[in-house]
């Protein structure tokens, strides 16, 4: 069974060096024929290995279902009690050693699903998104390494292997962020997300190294066993999350992630939904015993979510981008998760993980829908789009419906369960947090309602543009997208409405008290903006925001403050080091080499040539010596 | 032999003569280096061999002498001549014959000859070499070449004939160096 | 005959003949000038040799010998300098200078001295 595990996550990677080697082998004598031969053949590199892995996924599940029951009371422990483990050999480094192993249980096979699945459905629904892209092969490419990365990062037994996934996941972000380079804006993006993940991996490495010298092994089993003592828990803990904070853009480094939108749609579906930031989540609830037995870790995450979540909803209220909307609200919708990771509980992280990645990816694919049709990408752009976009439209109601957590969406059941865990949790920040949750239920209510309002109801905004500006989109040509992009939405919408009901059929009860809180909270936010809609529907509903939008739309100032903090101090200091080995350094070596001429220059004086003047220096010098050993002698 | 030495001074008649004959040579040489005009030079140079030919007769070396006059005199500063002619040197005084470092020569000269002289006078002021005439005759002194320095002397000869081939080739120029 | 005066007279022979090598330009003169230290080598043999009343005359055949190898280097060192006038047009001793590199102004480029002249 081990052997299907590794063929899961082998499979994209293969898909990924032969997309990258072998689309356009022999197609060069083609002609014309040979870019669509190449993108053809890059289509199939990237969707079949995808849908075979996403196949075995499912076999494993069953295969696991029917395991034995080896788990440790985990949550998944009555569903999939199965588990499976091989380690192909182990590394002797000389003090920890390093064992490549592979695991699947419950929770790898449960992310695993939500991974291959919205990579599946990123991969067809590129096909017809990208379509005209030179760089396709490339493109699909990436995302099967992508794909792959984050397959491995669910599926290592080790910590070593889980931080290789790790680290090539931000090399794939960083790689298909700039996808369109040529615009200066997106390579600084990409570079962006790159350096902020980066910083995160930093402190992640060093929670690896703490946990595994602790532990005397990087094997995951191992280091949830051993008995490490609780400060070197908490130290070890607190760094990892500095790297899950970095993957999964919580507060402080969640800055990355909107900027992120640089990126075709597809790759925002894919980091916000299944791969990147899910890593993160996935990483603590993999870790959860090793972060239960450090509370004080748990009570920053909790305090980092609650100050992320109603930051970036109220910041997703007032943007005008769509897909930024979008991002911010992946930073709310994951600091619910480290909510209840923070709560203790993980089973209802994981669900809430699981729901927001499928009606996350939903909306972003149906963004990229809406954004193909239109030619750009802000809601005020758009308008009365639900006569011309149909499918578009009820897939991407159902998404904002789970969104906002309206019955019988996903999202509903989901942050339910997050909501009554938090509710229950006993940290001393739990109060604050349960404020901050309920408040952001009201808010993304709101913001779900006015980008839902604004996008497909009142009058039609749409300016046919003669000339998209690049990277952004496609020409409008009036009629919905073609139905290898409409297909992976509808999909998507299925697991996007009913999750929820499959959870509580698989035992995750709905507490229908604080779901009737939390449902009237999202009615009420939902409500005012609806009635500030109504009043005027040319006008954009975030002016309830006041003087307060401002701050809202810039996200607090928090780049601006990273500018101005980290940023150019940095800079300023590059500048000085690079002045100071420009004048300092290269002036000392150019410095000794002119000065080396010079005096040889004064040197060669005598060297003239003037074979007379040797001479009377031989002759002077014998006088010399000759005088020298008289009197010295 | 410098137990019974005479003194310094008053000097002996034949130590007058020789003692006038090295001021003449001396004299000559220092205009040789110093006279403006190429062909003075050559015969102050015949001036000055002339008189260390008779220096050497005076310290009996009478043989050594004569091929003095004969070599020096007669073949020497012949060849000189011809070729301060072939160099189509001027004829009549002309100023550039001192180098720039005329100063630093000068000062290198005079420490030579300070050194040198304290040297000597130090080394050999007693020292005394009585005269006995005929000793540097033609007869001994083939005696000793044929005889004794037969060797070096063939050798000798070989080097000219090497000096003689090595002028012709350096002087002509229809014989090339191998490329 | 005491010793030091000829010996003296050679050392300034000698000293003159330096100064005549060092100080001047011409070929010819240098070539001269050689010839006096030459002599006052010649003038040294000489003595010493009668001092030392050598039975086998080595100081005079020396000296003979001497003679001998100085025509022999006049004669090279004519055909030496006629030489260097057939390709120069000049015997000035301190204008010949393929010695030396070309100097260039410090910094003004690579110091790779490959430009003999």
């Amino acid at each position: 069974m081990i052997v299907v595990v590794a063929l899961i996550v082998l499979l994209p990677f293969a898909a990924a060096a032969a997309g990258l080697l072998a689309t356009r082998l022999g197609t060069r004598n083609l002609g014309a024929r040979s870019e669509p031969t190449a993108y053809r053949r890059a289509a199939w590199f990237a969707i079949v290995p995808a849908a075979v892995s996403a196949a075995l996924t499912v076999w494993l599940a069953a295969a696991l279902a029917g395991g034995a029951g080896a788990s440790e009371g985990r949550f998944w422990s009555e569903l999939l009690p199965g588990r499976v483990e091989g380690t192909l050999t182990v590394v002797e480094t000389g003090s920890v050693p390093i064992s490549l192993t592979l695991r699947a249980d419950g929770l790898s096979v449960l992310a695993g699903i939500l991974v291959v699945v919205v990579a599946l459905a990123v991969q067809v629904y590129s096909v017809g998104y990208m379509r005209d892209e030179p760089r396709y092969p490339s493109y699909s490419a990436f995302v099967s390494l992508f794909t792959s990365a984050m397959l491995l990062v669910v599926y290592a037994g080790d910590l070593i292997v889980l931080y290789v996934g790790w680290e090539i996941m931000g090399l794939c972000s960083y790689l298909l962020i700039g996808h369109w380079w040529e615009d200066r804006a997106n390579s600084r993006a990409a570079v962006k997300a790159f350096l902020v993940t980066r910083l995160g991996d930093v402190g992640f490495l060093f929670g690896i190294f703490v946990l595994g010298s602790a532990a005397g092994g990087f094997r995951i089993d191992d280091v949830l066993r051993a008995d490490i003592p609780r400060g070197t828990l908490v130290v070890a803990t607190l760094l990892l999350l500095a790297g899950v904070a970095g993957k999964s853009a919580q507060v402080p480094l969640q800055t990355w992630l909107p900027d992120a939108m640089a990126g075709p749609t597809p790759i925002s579906a894919l980091i916000h939904a299944a791969t990147m930031v899910a890593a993160g989540i996935f990483v603590v609830a993999r870790l959860y015993p090793a972060f239960l037995a450090a509370p004080p870790t748990l009570d920053v995450l909790g305090v980092v979510a609650a100050v992320g979540m109603l930051g970036a909803a109220l910041a997703a209220l007032a943007q005008d981008d769509l897909k930024r909307v979008l991002a911010y609200s992946t930073i709310s919708q994951l600091a619910y998760m480290a909510a209840a990771l923070a709560a203790g509980s993980d089973r209802a992280a994981m669900f809430h993980l699981v729901s927001h990645g499928a009606f996350k990816a939903l909306l972003f694919l149906c963004a990229g829908l809406v954004i193909h049709h239109v030619g750009s990408n802000l809601i005020s752009h758009m308008g009365g789009l639900r006569r011309a976009l149909p499918v578009t439209f009820w897939t991407m109601t159902i998404g904002f419906a789970a969104l906002a957590g309206l019955p019988p969406a996903s999202g509903f059941f989901s942050k339910d369960a997050v909501i009554s865990a938090v509710e229950h949790g006993t940290g001393p920040a739990q109060p604050f947090v349960y404020a901050s949750a309920l408040l952001t239920v009201g808010v993304t209510g709101a913001y779900a309602a006015r980008a839902w309002l604004r996008t497909f109801f009142g009058p039609a905004r749409i300016e046919p543009l003669a000339e998209p500006p690049p990277g952004v989109a496609h020409v409008f040509d009036g009629r919905e997208a073609p139905s290898s992009m409409l297909w992976p939405a509808g999909v998507l919408a299925v697991p996007a409405l009913l999750l929820g009901l499959a959870g509580s059929a698989a035992g995750v009860e709905v507490e229908w008290g604080p779901a009737a809180v939390s449902l009237a909270v999202a009615l009420l936010g939902a409500g005012i903006v609806y009635a500030l809609w109504r009043a005027a529907p040319e006008q954009d509903p975030a002016r309830l925001l006041g003087p307060f939008r401002v701050p809202c739309e810039r996200a607090f100032y928090v780049d601006a403050a990273y500018a101005a903090l980290i940023a150019r101090p940095i800079l300023r200091l590059a500048r000085g080091v690079a002045r100071t080995d420009a004048r300092v350094v290269d002036g000392a070596v150019r410095g000794s080499g002119r000065a080396t001429l010079g005096l040889s220059g004064l040197v060669r004086l005598a060297q003239n040539g003037n074979a007379q003047l040797y001479v009377t220096g031989l002759l002077a010098g014998l006088v010399l010596i000759a005088v020298a050993a008289v009197v010295l002698t | 032999m410098t137990s019974q030495a005479p003194g310094l001074w008053p000097p002996s008649g034949p130590e007058v003569v020789f003692l006038l004959l090295g001021a003449v040579a001396v004299g000559s040489a220092l205009l040789v280096v110093t006279t403006r005009q190429l062909v003075h030079a050559a015969l102050w140079l015949v001036v000055c061999f002339g008189a260390l030919a008779g220096g050497y007769l005076v310290l009996t070396a009478e043989f050594v002498a004569w091929v003095q006059v004969l070599i020096y005199v007669g073949a020497v500063v012949v060849l000189l001549l011809f070729g301060i002619m072939l160099t189509r040197a001027p004829i009549g005084p002309s100023a550039g014959l001192d180098s720039g470092n005329r100063w630093a020569a000068a000062l290198v000269a005079v420490a030579t000859a300070a050194v040198l002289v304290t040297v000597v006078v130090t080394g050999f002021r007693s020292a005394y070499a009585p005269l006995r005439p005929g000793q540097g005759a033609a007869e001994p002194l083939g005696a000793s070449v044929f005889r004794t320095w037969v060797l070096p002397f063939e050798a000798l000869s070989v080097l000219l004939l090497a000096a003689l081939i090595g002028a012709i080739v350096l002087s002509r120029t229809d014989i090339r160096g191998r490329e | 005959m005491h010793v030091v005066y000829p010996v003296v007279v050679s050392a300034l022979l000698f000293s003159i003949g330096v100064y005549g090598v060092l100080a001047r330009r011409n070929a010819i003169l240098v070539l001269m000038s050689v010839e006096l230290m030459l002599n006052a080598v010649n003038l040294n043999l000489v003595a010493f040799d009668v001092w030392l009343g050598d039975r086998l005359h080595g100081g005079q055949v020396l000296t003979l010998f001497v003679i001998v190898i100085a025509a022999a280097e006049v004669g090279l060192g004519l055909a030496i300098v006629l030489a260097v006038f057939r390709t120069r047009r000049t015997v000035d001793v301190d204008r010949l200078r393929a010695l030396a590199e070309v100097v260039r102004a410090p910094g003004s480029g690579r110091p790779d001295g490959e430009d003999a002249s």
